[in-house]
């Protein structure tokens, strides 16, 4: 009797242990965030998940979430980076500004538009040298050195505009609008290029030693200089990663209002960021990378501001909703949290 | 005879456990009012967990505080200071912009109305100053004060009038030594006074300067206390790094490699100011040295000058014949060194990252960015070390913080050993290890020596220095006094060059 007695315990812990287990797998929570705002949405409007075809193009609003995601997924990808190096970059949004003012520029001066692209890549380049020089060089603490080119970044697109006097100046270009709101085989090209990013990207980091040098340098920048790593050039090159990326992002959204307007472009899209990479499970403390988990951060957010749009709620609704739904997805990732809540709950029990 | 007098203080049996780390095992000590007592030992002795028990910083897992005779219960550093016990830090833990009125009255000022008085609060500064007969003006920021003086300070507002113990820690760590005369004076005042001085230093000479009486911890425990007249340096040294002189220490010394071995590394009057003066040093194939000296005499900095770690502004290096262009850790790695850092977790472990990552990490490093390890190469370097070194970790994608402290040590040393070198550096290898892994690693060493590498161990524990060294270098004062080799490796030996006195 003894013997059975202890046979069930055991088995009631390793049942625990899993449960417990699957509840700290990283993947899990903001899964389930992402799943249970799907499932609010499809009970508010059943046909959420009806897909059709118009023009050529997949329809609906869960392509919706995915396609309204992509700008800020892309940024976050970068920013997932840099934070994995303990830094952070405030000022992805400034770089899509500018990218954004250097595409209607040299639009308006008559360069080919398959240029202009290099363009844009070319001003997430500087921008990220300018971070890294800044913080890998000069040793300034990441959130100072960034906040420059946060601060500074919509003035120069502003004063970019300036060089051939427009104050809001339009332009037209099938190649960007086709990259921005075209579709190909039915499927929007911006999801297209995003894997593509993603693809590169994660190849970069995972198919050569870079993704590990990066989380060594962020997870302990001395152990990592007493093991051979170049932390300067490591740290510089998360930076040039994240410039890449956030212009890559500013030549869809660029390319949405097809126009040059730094001021508003790209609004407080570092801060969307960060929370996606936050709610990926990556850590400000460094150390870690998770591009796919990022992704997953990036939907979250998308999702609750889509659903709160479509649900009929008041959009001024958006920001507080926003705001409890990360709260509660990051308290449940918080393992001081829940091993608070299972202690309340077992004390509950007994 | 001493036991005739009632202790100021005594601590009676003290035990504390960090996760992984017994930092004191039934430890006493015995304070006499009126008396300097030097409290001396290497890193890791305990001699600061002892005192942060002492004086309410840390919370002690078992044993007795005895004051005057009565027991006392002493939990927060608040309870502390109430019963009269003061203490000043290693690191002067004042607010170098503030004021020296506003730092002497700092969490208890002055109050009039439930404002603070000021005018009170200098009165107060003066006061606590005139205790030490210190002359300044109380308005300057304490950071235009020279250190000797901050530390001063740092004494004046530690002691109260009715103040029965006052606790220095290495208070002379950064003073010269007309600084460190006029802190001296000032201490012998206090011991007048009848106050029970706790000194605690690494500076051998100033203890006999000192101090009364002498407590030595190691490994946690009080292995020896007596008046100064009974315990001369040979003494305090060889309890502080070794057994009893006389016992003759086990060599483990298999066959030395023959003279003529090729030589793995030589360092040529390799230095840097302030840090290690230039120093020669040759590591030849298949030999351990040792380098031997007390807390301070530059273990640690031969170490890392050697691997780059510390840029020499001095002198050549060459390793396999070849000279070196540069020193960087990342040079020294491409050239066949490997290194494990004395303190792991803050030099040595990337928490985050798992066993495998970590174990591979530097051959990654020596291999470059480009060449990326496959998952299966990583997997099977990593199962490998996991099973030499008995890592105990259920698998190798567990991340490295949640090891235990020695397991975390076995990892930074597989990682210097995936790295494939030709010459190891060592620093403190089994410092918090267990028996059993301390001798798994030394037993390594030994087959690894046999292989043809070239070893250069830095430790403070002599007994493990003479069992495996071929040859040890003595320091003292950041200085190469000398070397040992060959059959004359004894603790005596080693303690007698640290010592300065020949036997």
């Amino acid at each position: 009797m003894t013997q059975s007695h202890i046979a069930t315990t055991t088995k009631q812990v390793s049942l625990g242990t899993t449960l417990r287990a699957i509840a700290a797998h990283r993947v899990v929570w903001p899964l389930a965030a992402l799943a249970l705002i799907f499932l609010i949405d499809f009970l508010i409007s059943p046909n959420f998940f009806s897909i059709r075809v118009v023009e050529g193009r997949l329809f609906g609003s869960v392509i919706d979430v995915f396609y309204r995601a992509v700008p800020t997924a892309m940024v976050a990808l970068g920013m997932a980076v840099v934070i994995g190096t303990k830094g952070i970059d405030l000022s992805v949004g400034s770089i899509i500004a500018i990218g954004g003012a250097v595409i209607t520029w040299r639009i308006h001066a008559g360069d080919p538009h398959i240029l202009i692209l290099f363009w844009a890549l070319g001003v997430g380049l500087l921008c990220g040298v300018w971070n890294g020089f800044l913080v890998a060089v000069l040793d300034i603490q990441p959130i100072i050195a960034t906040l420059i080119l946060m601060v500074s970044g919509r003035g120069i697109g502003l004063m970019i505009n300036l060089l051939y006097g427009g104050t809001n100046p339009s332009y037209t270009s099938a190649l960007l609008q086709g990259i921005s709101t075209g579709h190909i085989a039915f499927i929007p090209t911006r999801l297209l290029v995003f894997l593509l990013v993603f693809f590169v990207l994660w190849a970069l980091l995972r198919r050569t030693a870079l993704g590990m040098f990066l989380e060594s340098v962020g997870g302990n920048a001395k152990a990592a200089y007493l093991t051979g790593i170049n932390a300067r050039l490591i740290i510089f090159s998360a930076y040039i990663i994240c410039g890449l990326t956030a212009a890559s992002a500013g030549v869809i959204l660029s390319a949405d209002t097809h126009t040059s307007d730094p001021v508003s472009i790209g609004l407080n899209i570092e801060l969307d960021a960060i929370l996606a990479v936050v709610i990926g499970g990556g850590s400000l403390s460094g150390g870690r990378i998770y591009l796919g988990m990022t992704i997953l951060g990036a939907l979250v957010i998308q999702a609750l501001t889509t659903s709160i749009l479509t649900s009929g709620l008041p959009p001024e609704y958006n920001l507080v909703v926003k705001a409890f739904v990360v709260m509660v997805v990051l308290l449940l990732q918080s393992s001081n949290f829940r091993n608070l809540a299972l202690s309340i709950l077992a004390r509950r029990k007994r | 005879m001493a036991e005739a007098v009632t202790a100021r203080i005594e601590m009676v049996g003290v035990s504390k456990a960090f996760p992984g780390v017994r930092a004191l095992e039934n430890a006493d000590l015995r304070l006499i009012g009126g008396e300097v007592h030097a409290l001396m030992g290497e890193n890791g002795a305990g001699k600061s967990t002892l005192i942060k028990v002492m004086t309410g910083a840390l919370r002690r897992d078992e044993g007795e505080i005895r004051l005057d005779g009565q027991t006392v219960e002493i939990n927060t550093p608040g309870q502390a200071r109430a019963l009269g016990i003061g203490t000043v830090y290693q690191e002067v833990n004042l607010v170098a912009t503030m004021s020296v009125t506003k730092n002497l009255t700092l969490g208890r000022q002055p109050t009039k109305f439930g404002m603070i008085s000021w005018r009170a609060a200098r009165d107060v500064a003066r006061k606590r100053l005139q205790r030490l007969k210190i002359d300044i003006d109380i308005e300057r920021p304490l950071g235009s004060y020279s250190v000797a003086i901050q530390q001063l300070i740092a004494i004046a507002r530690a002691l109260e009038d009715d103040t029965r113990v006052l606790v220095l820690d290495e208070p002379t760590a950064s003073l010269d030594a007309h600084e460190t005369a006029l802190l001296f004076q000032i201490v012998r005042d206090l011991k007048a006074r009848g106050i029970a001085i706790v000194f605690i230093t690494h500076f051998i000479d100033q203890v006999y300067q000192i101090a009364d009486r002498i407590s030595v911890l190691r490994n946690g425990r009080l292995v020896g206390t007596a008046p100064i007249g009974e315990m001369p340096p040979l003494k305090l040294i060889s309890l502080m790094i070794g057994r009893e002189l006389g016992q003759t220490g086990l060599r483990l010394v298999g066959d030395a490699p023959p003279s003529d071995a090729p030589v793995m590394l030589e360092a040529e009057g390799l230095g840097r100011k302030l840090i290690m003066q230039p120093f020669d040093l040759k590591l030849r194939s298949g030999e351990v040295v040792g380098l031997s000296g007390l807390l301070g005499s530059g273990r640690t900095e031969v170490a890392k000058l050697v691997f780059g770690a510390v840029k020499p502004d001095a002198g050549k290096l060459q390793v396999g014949g070849l000279p070196m262009a540069g020193h960087s850790p990342g040079r020294s790695i491409r050239a066949g060194i490997g290194f494990c850092p004395e303190d792991r977790k803050a030099e040595g472990a990337f928490g985050e990252l798992s066993v495998r990552e970590n174990i591979v990490m530097a051959l990654q490093s020596k291999r470059g960015w480009l060449r990326l390890l496959s998952r299966g190469e990583q997997e099977k370097l990593a199962d490998e070390m996991i099973a030499t070194l008995a890592i105990s970790t259920p698998d190798a994608e567990k991340p490295v913080g949640q090891l235990s402290g020695g397991n975390q040590q076995k990892v930074i040393l597989a990682r210097s050993l995936v790295s494939g070198p030709r010459v190891l550096i060592l620093d403190e290898p089994t410092r918090g290890i267990d028996v059993g892994a301390h001798a798994e690693i030394v037993s390594l060493i030994r087959k690894l020596c046999g292989q043809g590498l070239a070893l250069l161990v830095a430790s403070s524990e002599l007994d493990e220095l003479v069992a495996v060294s071929d040859r040890v270098a003595v320091l003292r004062d950041r200085h190469k006094i000398g070397e040992i080799s060959g059959a004359d490796i004894t603790r005596d030996n080693v303690i007698h060059m640290i010592a300065g006195t020949q036997s």
